[in-house]
């Protein structure tokens, strides 16, 4: 942990203004994410993970704290694309291929034509869609459509990616699935990945660091730091060492509710 | 297509039966005064002969109708002042270059309300309250207006059609360009996309199917708009003017020859704008 930290928070706050009263979304939250890192949020509803997540994004103005990432502010972050952002829909367009679909952020950011072609390729390749990219969304499963949204937030050159709740809205085969292509694709790509998620068996599994988080004010409870190993089949989640992880989570959840 | 003919011939059949025994309903004062006047008896065949047959009824019946279209179609020169093709293609050209102008000024307006706040809260209660003014009213005043600077012809009736066509154009692409949810949005923002391309590769193809909704409606509006502005011109040429010479002279069978043909115009263009809507919708994928 020699580098500086790829994305830095220190005593981040946001509050939003309503009729009654203020809400605080976000209180003095610090947190470090370095290079490289798979670092999951959990937490239960209104503890404010994906607000966390959309400040990095720059979607959110913080009202107090600050908060770098690469080294920059979120806003001029976001200007200079340093990252791709998988909602928790897939939010393809009906009207765009697969291909166009991926191709959309490449025209905006104006690569050339050859370079789109290549990316677009690399890409489907990465999320196993080779041969699905001149078939329109509609024309492909919930969790294939997924897929195409995280190889469209992986064509560009960004080093960041944020996913919020990308697999909340798939049943639980195709999840797991999909949890093994992504820390495949993590190990091929080596970015770095903030993850939001519901599921404690999902974090658990994908992150080197779990966030737990907690609601009203939404804070940080606790940072567990995994000692699972980098190559992870499938199986790894019937261990000791998991269960053991899942536990600690499980008990920081807990404390979070305490106080209610 | 072919599951609607079954349903369509029957309701057009249907409204056949209804059509000739109202005519005989309606037409058979008329037939009963002539009898009483020349003392003939008046049976069930020759009430049912007459009244399907009189030069001046009340409601003509179909084949009447048919045969007035006929003869004032394919049996006359297309540019002869009695051809109804002719009087067509006069309302069809203020019809077409009205709903062009209506189409492109309400085009304009929804761009102007969706990305301008002022424009907004200023542009649509007038564009509301222009939909309040009757257009039989107002119709006059633009012919008049446009003629004392010297405009006349074809505009001032096009003129008419793009004030009752702009209008659903306008609602439509307003709702159609703001269909995009805030995750789209986002989306765009985390790419740090231009707000023109928001517009050309998210709002715009995003608002295809309302732009088609409303030109369907703005079409048949800019029809009725073309035909009313035909009246107060005195009466010169075009379906409007069929219509109103008509009733001056009590030609009922050339009126509802005319209203028959209006309402034949006004199925053939928004059948077309239906098939454009088909085939740009499938080649943009977001029809199936």
């Amino acid at each position: 942990m020699t580098s500086a930290p790829v994305i830095s928070a220190k005593s981040l706050s946001l509050t939003f203004e309503t009729n009654d009263g203020p809400v605080h979304a976000l209180k003095d939250v610090s947190l470090d994410i370095e290079k490289g890192d798979f670092v999951s949020f959990i937490g239960p509803s209104g503890c404010g993970k994906t607000t966390f997540l959309r400040c990095m994004a720059d979607l959110e103005q913080p009202t107090g704290g600050s908060m770098t990432v690469n080294g920059v502010s979120a806003a001029d972050a976001r200007m200079a694309r340093a990252y791709g952002y998988v909602f928790q829909a897939a939010g393809l367009y009906p009207w765009r291929t697969i291909g166009g679909n991926i191709r959309l952020p490449l025209e905006i950011m104006g690569y050339s034509k050859a370079d789109q072609a290549a990316r677009v390729a690399r890409v489907l390749e990465l999320v196993e869609l080779s041969g699905f990219e001149n078939k329109f969304p509609w024309q492909l499963s919930g969790g294939m459509q997924q897929r195409a949204s995280i190889a469209r937030a992986l064509a560009f050159d960004a080093d960041i990616l944020l996913m919020d709740e990308p697999f909340g809205a798939l049943d639980e085969i195709v999840r797991d699935h999909l949890n093994e292509q992504l820390l495949r694709l993590w190990a091929r790509t080596e970015k770095t990945i903030a993850f939001v998620t519901h599921s404690i068996p999902e974090a658990v599994y994908l992150s080197t660091k779990i966030v737990v988080m907690s609601p009203r004010p939404g804070r940080i409870t606790d940072v567990i730091e995994s000692t699972l190993p980098k190559e992870r089949p499938l199986e790894i989640r019937e261990t000791p060492e998991f269960l053991e992880i899942a536990h600690r989570v499980r008990e920081g959840l807990r404390a979070g509710h305490a106080d209610d | 297509m072919r599951q609607s003919f079954f349903p369509v011939l029957t309701v057009v059949g249907l409204l056949l039966v209804i059509w000739y025994a109202a005519a005989v309903w309606l037409n058979a004062d008329w037939t009963y005064d002539k009898a009483t006047r020349s003392g003939e008896v008046v049976t069930t065949t020759s009430l049912i002969q007459d009244t399907w047959a009189q030069k001046k009824p009340k409601l003509p019946a179909p084949h009447q109708v048919a045969a007035e279209i006929w003869s004032t179609t394919v049996e006359k020169n297309i540019t002869s002042k009695r051809s109804l093709i002719y009087h067509s293609w006069v309302t069809l050209s203020a019809t077409l270059l009205g709903f062009g102008l209506g189409t492109v000024l309400g085009t304009l307006l929804a761009v102007g309300i969706v990305f301008n706040r002022t424009m907004d809260m200023s542009v649509m209660p007038w564009v509301i309250a222009s939909q309040t003014i009757p257009i039989l009213a107002i119709a006059p005043m633009i012919i008049v207006v446009l003629n004392a600077v010297g405009i006349s012809g074809l505009l001032p009736k096009a003129m008419i059609s793009m004030y009752l066509s702009f209008f659903p154009v306008v609602v439509g692409m307003v709702k159609g360009l703001r269909s995009p949810d805030q995750m789209q949005l986002d989306q765009m923002r985390t790419w740090h996309a231009s707000a023109a391309q928001t517009f050309w590769r998210l709002r715009l193809p995003a608002s295809m199917p309302y732009f088609f909704t409303s030109l369907k409606i703005a079409m048949a509006a800019s029809l009725v708009g073309a035909i009313v502005g035909e009246l107060p011109t005195g009466a010169v040429a075009g379906l409007g003017a069929r219509l109103l010479a008509g009733s001056y002279y009590g030609q009922t069978i050339q009126i509802w020859s005319a209203l028959i043909m209006a309402a034949a115009l006004a199925a053939l263009l928004v059948g077309i704008i239906g098939l454009i809507q088909r085939a740009t919708l499938k080649r943009m994928g977001m029809a199936q």
